[in-house]
């Protein structure tokens, strides 16, 4: 018996235009991540009664991915969603005035405005005004210079692989600036995530950037919606013990923000997934260090004192973030080739399978050896028995009906990993009985690595497009 | 009885650290957490998995703790050979972990 069940109330959805006094403003959140679902941002565009509709699309590698395919293509180099996003959802946000806001640039946020200008003209809104938020590329500079990473304490210089691109976590000022200059759809390239979020709020309720407990509320806000239905019941049931209505249809959340700061998350009526305080805690530590300090560029936020209270079905009321001055200096990503990873696997099943599977991995790994293949690290995994949980940890000795050998490696060279692969094929007619449906794959690493670089170093631009 | 009978978990990551989240479903069960699942237990559970630190964090105010550990993701998201390259799966582990009713 769990308390989310319990929580679970017979009420029906509350008509929530009727009760959303108009001293507050309603933000939605349209994507977690860049592949997500985009029915339910059409849906909380359309019922979800918001002012704001933000897609936050950037994980920590991305934009290094897009400036290498910007450096191919110099049209490119933004989210590849972004078009399927803004022919999706401009039409319905223009027919309510919503105001979009992304970090959907990635590496060429004036590409993406381009593109999106592009798409308005087309579909009849050739006054569309569009924003793209700049400032945030600081590649010449981290490339110039030696700056200690995060991760290892080394200087920057010392990556392993070249250097492929730099770019510091903005934070609100930019977005609120293009708000106030009367932008419909802002984009942007590397931001704090919550800064999306936290900046219509500063705009529309005129919140001072030094108040920091302010501050430290609306990055509560923030962080609570970034990943959008991960806090509406995406990334939470467990069949009898969470269990979560319709995912299939899982709403999109928004918060109701009121102009002290507080807030109410809730979704669209009628759609799937539920808020309760239990999907709201679970993301307010997602992702979390310390909660004491959760460090953005524009606030370090306190999430300790952060209460949560459950007001109606599929509404939760927060209160209690506070923040203190902001460091100073901002984080930066900077992305970095490291090599290739080449990976192959195959299955064995029936009596006997997990032994097969060990024999497949000796053999893979003996192979390679004689092949004079020099892999820097490797893991080896039965998918079904240790994939996950890392050796050591089970305990049990039952043999499984079947499992999955994975032999991944990392290398130097392209070359290198594609034989990883091959050898894991080759095992159908040279390895253990009963190999079944191989699969292989070999590609680059972009990796990450952070550094902090003052925030005097770095200043956003704004460039406008549209309005013809 | 399994952590699993009373508490919820959720994981997540950034570079080579990844968090786990322990969150009582009853928060009047919360010191029971604050007693038995410990850093140090922690640590212990996960010894295949993390090669640096566990840190805790107390959040009695939601009835919740919040776990990060050091090195536990083969490396860092970007550059993992590991299936689970965000350890996605860590909170449905930390679960099994069995802790006395009182």
């Amino acid at each position: 018996m769990s308390a989310a069940g319990r929580e679970e109330t017979r009420e029906h959805d509350t008509p929530f235009y009727t009760v959303c006094p108009m001293s507050s403003i309603r933000i939605g959140s349209g994507a977690g991540y860049s592949g997500d679902r985009i029915e339910p941002a059409v849906e909380l565009a359309g019922t979800g009664d918001i002012a704001y509709l933000v897609f936050e699309c950037l994980a920590e590698r991305t934009i290094a991915l897009a400036q290498l395919a910007r450096r191919k293509d110099p049209k490119t180099g933004y989210d590849p969603m972004l078009k399927a996003r803004m022919e999706t959802c401009l039409p319905v946000c223009r027919d309510k005035g919503i105001r979009i806001i992304t970090n959907m640039g990635a590496a060429h946020p004036e590409a993406a405005a381009e593109a999106t200008r592009d798409i308005a003209q087309r579909l009849g809104m050739g006054d569309l005004s569009i924003a793209a938020v700049l400032g945030d590329d600081v590649f010449d500079l981290v490339q110039k210079g030696t700056y200690p990473l995060e991760e290892t304490g080394d200087r920057s210089t010392t990556l392993p692989g070249r250097m492929v691109s730099a770019n510091a976590y903005l934070g609100a000022g930019g977005i609120v600036e293009a708000l106030e200059a009367g932008a419909d759809v802002v984009i942007t390239g590397r931001v704090a995530d919550s800064a999306l979020f936290t900046a219509p709020a500063i705009y529309e309720f005129g919140w001072s950037m030094d108040d920091w407990d302010m501050m430290g509320q609306a990055v509560v806000m923030g962080h609570l919606l970034e990943c959008a239905g991960q806090v509406t019941g995406g990334y939470f049931a467990d069949p009898g013990y969470k269990d979560v209505p319709d995912l299939a249809r899982l709403g999109f959340p928004l918060a109701e923000v009121e102009a002290d700061g507080s807030f109410t998350v809730t979704k669209p009526p009628g759609s799937g997934g539920m808020v309760t305080l239990a999907t709201c805690k679970e993301q307010l530590l997602y992702e979390l260090f310390d909660p004491s300090s959760y460090v953005t560029p524009d606030v370090v936020a306190d999430f300790t004192g952060v209460r949560m209270e459950k007001t109606g079905k599929n509404r939760v009321r927060v209160t209690g973030g506070r923040g203190r001055a902001r460091t100073g200096s901002l984080k930066v990503s900077i992305g970095y080739l490291d090599g290739f990873i080449g990976e192959g696997q195959i299955s064995y099943g029936g009596t006997g399978a997990a032994a097969r599977g060990r024999l497949a991995l000796d053999i893979v790994a003996e192979r390679l050896r004689l092949a004079g293949v020099e892999c820097r690290e490797i893991r080896r995994e039965l998918i079904g028995l240790n994939s996950l949980v890392g050796e050591g940890v089970l305990q049990s000795e039952q043999e499984p009906p079947e499992v999955r050998v994975r032999f991944a490696g990392r290398v130097w060279t392209m070359e290198e990993a594609l034989r990883i692969g091959d050898e894991v094929e080759r095992l159908y007619t040279n390895g253990p009985a009963g190999g079944a449906g191989a699969w292989k794959a070999a590609r680059e690493i972009i990796a990450v690595a952070s550094t902090f670089i003052p925030c005097s170093l770095v200043r956003h631009h704004i460039r406008y497009y549209g309005a013809d | 009885m399994k952590l699993r009978d009373i508490a919820h978990s959720r994981s997540g990551d950034k570079g080579d650290q990844a968090t786990i989240s322990v969150i009582a479903f009853d928060p009047s069960r919360y010191p029971l957490l604050e007693r038995h699942v410990t850093a140090e237990r922690v640590k212990v559970f996960f010894s295949g998995v993390v090669r640096g630190t566990v840190e805790r964090y107390e959040l009695p105010e939601l009835g919740a703790l919040n776990f990060v550990l050091q090195g536990a993701l083969g490396g860092g998201v970007t550059r993992s050979l590991a299936l689970d390259l965000h350890g996605k799966s860590l909170s449905s582990r930390i679960l099994e972990m069995e802790i006395p009713e009182t």
